[in-house]
């Protein structure tokens, strides 16, 4: 389960709702759940079975990397924000090593 | 194709002779003919001092200069300004006041405030960016670098 | 986070370890390299800004004695009009290939249309000249809001506006339409006492490194191309150059030289290809630079903007709504930093309604580039004036109105996700007490401005190998081009972690073939993400090295402790050996030693500056002096303080030339008429005062130092805080960026 922000310009395919609690432990499957909802949506999400090239998936803040991949924690915050032109795209193709240091 | 003309100079304190086209500057000679790449183009139209050298005594940019200009005469380059001995102050104060970030300005910088200290022992702050707004310096904003300058003045006086 | 705050090497100002060369003039950056049977390229270039390409006729060029090779666009594989992923991001294949050598169009004056190589620079440069090129002139459409009309002319064929996956069906230069969007501004506009609203336009700005683009390559034979270039990316130009030459990422090594500046620019591809094709055809190394007209005209410039700002406040100086139109220039192609512009345009404040509305349009100029916190100074150069025209409107200081609405951990960003630990309030609070701020600013037509701002910052990707030397000593080898000072900062924090000193660590930047990825120097991120790569290295090394020691003392591995670079046995504690002393005995313990790690670190902190100016403005030339600056920014944790203080003055410099001189002059025909140092006037030594820093460390809980990126957000604040610093000078507003001496008199002379 997750709270997923629905982008100002996607609302009008949510009845003008906001914020969703939508179920799924992957971005993946959340999505498919959203557009199980409001079909349609994911089309605006997803093209060739990953993200939008200019869309970036931020999960409680950090832009995921793992894309429709991405775990998705109880009570996680999802974003589509926009994807960064120039070369500094925050999503690196492979999953990240784990960090001895990682928090999560 | 241009015949080329044999120079013989004085290069940072060496004997040196050449041979280049009549068309090619002083900067061109000295990284392509010569090898010495201290010396950076920026601009190649002498506005930006990435290649300072000291022509007998006078601070020029030597994309501004003709190789064949420099027979006869003596050049003091970056790779001239150390000696056996160790880093000249100037060079000394630029790493330990972290007068540097990319570089690429730092060479014609070191030749520029060494062709100041040269002419003014003792300057004050606003001669040396007088002197040194000839080069230009996009990473550190000059206020390093100014420093840098002034402390390698009082170290060199201290020496005398 | 360390377990303690008292660190032996973090916070010292070791002497770089590069620094010795760059002061000697021995140091390689990209145009000095130099090898056996070099050929020289040069680049033939679009005279028009717009135009179609009927053909091209190479002939009499070719004939020329000492001339190897002529290339063209059809030299370059087919590209398809289709977007591609490289790894670190997505891109338009057809347009990266058609930027680097024109397809059918050329779309900005400057475009390169072919390349020649030749024995020397000077007759490939004359062979250019024989190069006939046929072409259908098309007009030109040269600001923002001409191309988003209905009758502007159209750049590309396929180009329609697409929105969130979904495009509208009509051509258009609008490329992209993306909007944020929170609570509801109509009902904040309501609420408000004072409402603001202007409208604010900026020139295209050039980032301004003092060296050229280079690059030199060596296809040989067997289909291995190798490239030595002064680059931000040495595996971002790869992952490019592989779809655009149609071959395997495996087959291209990039090999990094010094750069001397980079700012964002050395990212894309421009010259790399073009290197190559013209090797492969001659069998040669080809070197090809560009000469400065070149990198004006030709390479990435940041985006010209039309900006509109409305916000509005209670009488008790509370922000209730925020609003903004924004439409950025990306130049011939699309891509322009409008997102990023849109995530900081009001992101310093806690504001309950916000409309952000941001358009990337296609226009006759270069192809932006990043440019240090891309889009963000544009965007604060509105929004940051509104703040100040607010305050003088409520007769609050501007600092205290910060304060009273500045975003904290918690608040959400009108892009949607809430802000982690950051540090805007403190660097508020510290502008507020520093001895700038208190001391009175007196004289003729002089003022005092300040202004905020916020950029992001990325972690992305990195990977660092420690190999141990026998005494005692690592070589660090890591992928993060030094542009800046860090190699040092990444060395210091392997140092602090095995306990050495920062000499002892010695730290290379190693090529793609050498080294594990690693994304670009760039995005403020390579203190924190390659800094972290080095930790996580480095703690690598400190497990295989207790193994060891526990090997010469013959116990098991956990009861092995480490501490202030001296490994202790649990069991007997008198037993005790230095880092040293263990890597004395490597080969005997079992072998040499390397700890490597390759990271993707999340808990990115974002970074916040403010920023005071006083200036003076001549009333008769309409001159702006800078009399006394400073700038404080919120740091994390300065791993090498000097240099986070060079990226602030350097930051806050570019911002000051940016605010009052630089900008590109173009004619009716789309041509740049000052692509010279002498008319694209930066700041030089004489311009300025003495750059004060005051860093707030508010450390990042996502980086074991706390290390938070510094590089960009000190490039945000300064163009909005002379233009508030000219208004108390002198009682003018200024909406146009650069605010050079033409407009402010003539700003003054409209107000009598």
């Amino acid at each position: 389960m997750a709270v997923v922000w629905i982008p100002s310009l996607l609302q009008s395919l949510t009845g003008g709702e906001e914020t969703l609690v939508v179920s799924g432990a992957t971005v993946g499957e959340i999505i498919d759940n959203l557009d199980g909802r409001f079909p349609g949506i994911k089309d605006r999400l997803v093209e060739g079975g990953e993200i939008r090239p200019h869309i970036a998936v931020a999960i409680d803040g950090d832009v995921s990397p793992e894309g429709l991949e991405q775990d998705v924690r109880e009570s996680s915050e999802i974003h589509f924000i926009p994807a960064l032109s120039g070369g500094l795209e925050d999503r690196p193709a492979r999953a990240p090593a784990r960090l001895r240091s990682d928090r999560s | 194709m241009p015949t080329k003309q044999h120079v013989q100079t004085r290069l940072n304190g060496e004997e040196v002779d050449f041979l280049c086209e009549p068309r090619q500057s002083l900067l061109e000679v000295l990284r392509d003919v010569l090898g010495l790449t201290g010396s950076k183009e920026g601009c190649n139209n002498g506005n930006c001092g990435a290649c300072s050298v000291i022509l007998d005594g006078v601070l020029v940019n030597s994309c501004c200069v003709l190789g064949v200009e420099a027979g006869g005469r003596e050049v003091t380059t970056i790779e001239g300004i150390a000696s056996v001995e160790g880093l000249h102050p100037i060079q000394q104060k630029f790493l330990e006041h972290a007068a540097l970030q990319c570089g690429i300005c730092t060479p014609g910088f070191i030749v520029a405030a060494k062709a100041l200290l040269d002419k003014n022992p003792h300057p004050s702050e606003h001669q040396v960016r007088y002197w040194l707004a000839g080069n230009l310096c996009r990473c550190t904003g000059y206020d390093k670098i100014i420093r840098a300058v002034l402390e390698a003045a009082q170290t060199m006086e201290a020496k005398a | 986070m360390a377990e303690s705050t008292t660190y032996k090497v973090i916070g010292t100002r070791p002497i770089r370890h590069d620094g010795v060369d760059k002061v000697t003039g021995r140091a390689i950056y990209g145009a000095d390299v130099q090898m056996a049977g070099l050929l020289h390229g040069k680049v033939l270039r679009s005279p028009h800004a717009h135009a179609r390409i009927r053909s091209i006729d190479v002939s009499r060029a070719l004939a020329v004695p000492g001339v190897k090779a002529v290339v063209t666009g059809a030299d370059l594989p087919p590209a398809e009009d289709r977007v591609i992923q490289l790894g670190e991001g997505a891109v338009n294949l057809k347009y990266l290939s058609n930027n680097v050598l024109a397809g059918e169009k050329v779309v900005y004056k400057g475009h390169p249309v072919a390349a020649v190589a030749a024995t020397s620079p000077h007759l490939a440069e004359e062979a250019l000249a024989l190069i006939h090129v046929d072409y259908e002139v098309l007009p030109p459409v040269l600001d923002v809001r001409e191309a988003m009309k209905d009758d502007a002319p159209l750049l590309h064929d396929n180009l329609k506006t697409k929105s969130l996956g979904q495009e509208t069906d009509k051509r258009s230069n609008i490329a992209t339409h993306t909007q944020f969007k929170a609570g509801d501004v109509e009902k904040g506009f309501q609420e408000a006492d004072v409402v603001i609203e202007r409208e604010f336009t900026t020139a295209t700005v050039h980032q301004g490194y003092i060296e050229p683009h280079n690059a030199t390559a060596m296809w040989n034979p067997d289909g291995q191309l190798t490239i030595w270039e002064s680059t931000q990316g040495a595996f971002t130009v790869q992952r490019q150059l592989a779809p655009v030459l149609g071959i395997p990422v495996a087959q291209i090594r990039v090999i990094p030289a010094e750069i001397g500046g980079g700012f964002g620019g050395k990212i894309n591809l421009y010259l790399e290809p073009i290197a190559a094709v013209l090797s492969k055809k001659t069998g040669h190394p080809v070197k090809v630079l560009m000469n400065r007209a070149e990198v004006f005209e030709s390479t990435g410039p940041t985006p010209g903007s039309y900006i509109r700002v409305k916000m509005g406040a209670t009488k008790d100086g509370r922000l209730t709504a925020a609003q903004a139109y924004m439409a950025y220039e990306a130049g011939g192609y699309p891509g322009s930093p409008i997102g990023a512009g849109m995530m900081c345009i009001f992101t310093p404040y806690d504001v309950p309604n916000v409309l952000i509305d941001g358009f990337d349009v296609v226009v006759n100029k270069p192809k932006t580039a990043p440019y240090r916190a891309p889009g963000a100074t544009n965007a604060a150069f509105a929004s940051e004036t509104v703040v100040d025209e607010l305050c003088e409107k409520l007769g609050m200081d501007p600092l205290q109105f910060r304060l009273h609405n500045a975003a904290k951990e918690g608040t959400r960003r009108p892009d949607g996700p809430t802000h982690p630990r950051i540090g805007y309030r403190e660097t508020v609070q510290a502008a507020l007490d520093s001895d700038h701020y208190r001391t009175p600013l007196e004289g003729p037509n002089v003022g005092r401005g300040v202004a905020s701002g916020y950029w992001f910052n990325v972690g992305l990707q990195s990977s660092v190998s420690i190999n141990v030397n026998a005494d005692g000593s690592v070589t660090l080898v890591e992928g993060s081009t030094d542009i800046g000072g860090t190699r040092a900062s990444i060395a210091m924090q392997a140092a602090e972690v095995l306990g050495l000193k920062a000499e002892e660590v010695r730290p290379i930047v190693a090529d793609t073939a050498s080294v594990g990825y690693n994304d670009v120097t760039g995005g403020s991120r390579t203190t924190f993400a390659s800094g972290y790569a080095a930790i996580e290295a480095a703690h690598e090394v400190l497990r295989q090295m207790t193994e060891r020691a526990a090997r010469i003392w013959k116990v098991e591995a956990q009861e092995v402790t480490f501490a202030d670079g001296v490994f202790r046995n649990a069991k007997e504690p008198e037993q005790r050996l230095t880092f040293k002393e263990v890597a004395a005995q490597l080969g005997r313990t079992g072998g040499p030693l390397t700890g490597s790690a390759t990271v993707a670190p999340r808990g990115v902190g974002g970074a916040f500056a403010t920023h005071i100016v006083d200036l003076q403005v001549d009333p008769e030339t309409g001159k702006v002096t800078i009399l006394r600056y400073t700038a404080v920014q919120d740091v994390g944790k300065a791993i090498h303080p000097s240099y986070v203080e060079g990226q602030m003055q350097g930051g806050a410099v570019q911002g000051i030339g940016w605010a009052l001189n630089e900008e590109y002059f173009y004619n009716d025909k789309g041509v740049m008429a000052n692509a010279s140092f002498l008319d694209y006037r930066m700041p030089t030594s004489l311009d300025l005062p003495m750059i004060d820093t005051i860093l707030v460390e508010v450390p990042n809980p996502g980086h074991p130092f706390g290390v938070r990126g510094v590089g960009e957000v000190p490039i945000v604040p300064p163009v909005a805080a002379i233009a508030n610093a000219i208004h108390r000078a002198v009682g003018v507003r200024m909406y146009h960026s650069p605010m050079a001496p033409g407009l402010v008199m003539t700003e003054i002379l409209a107000k009598g």
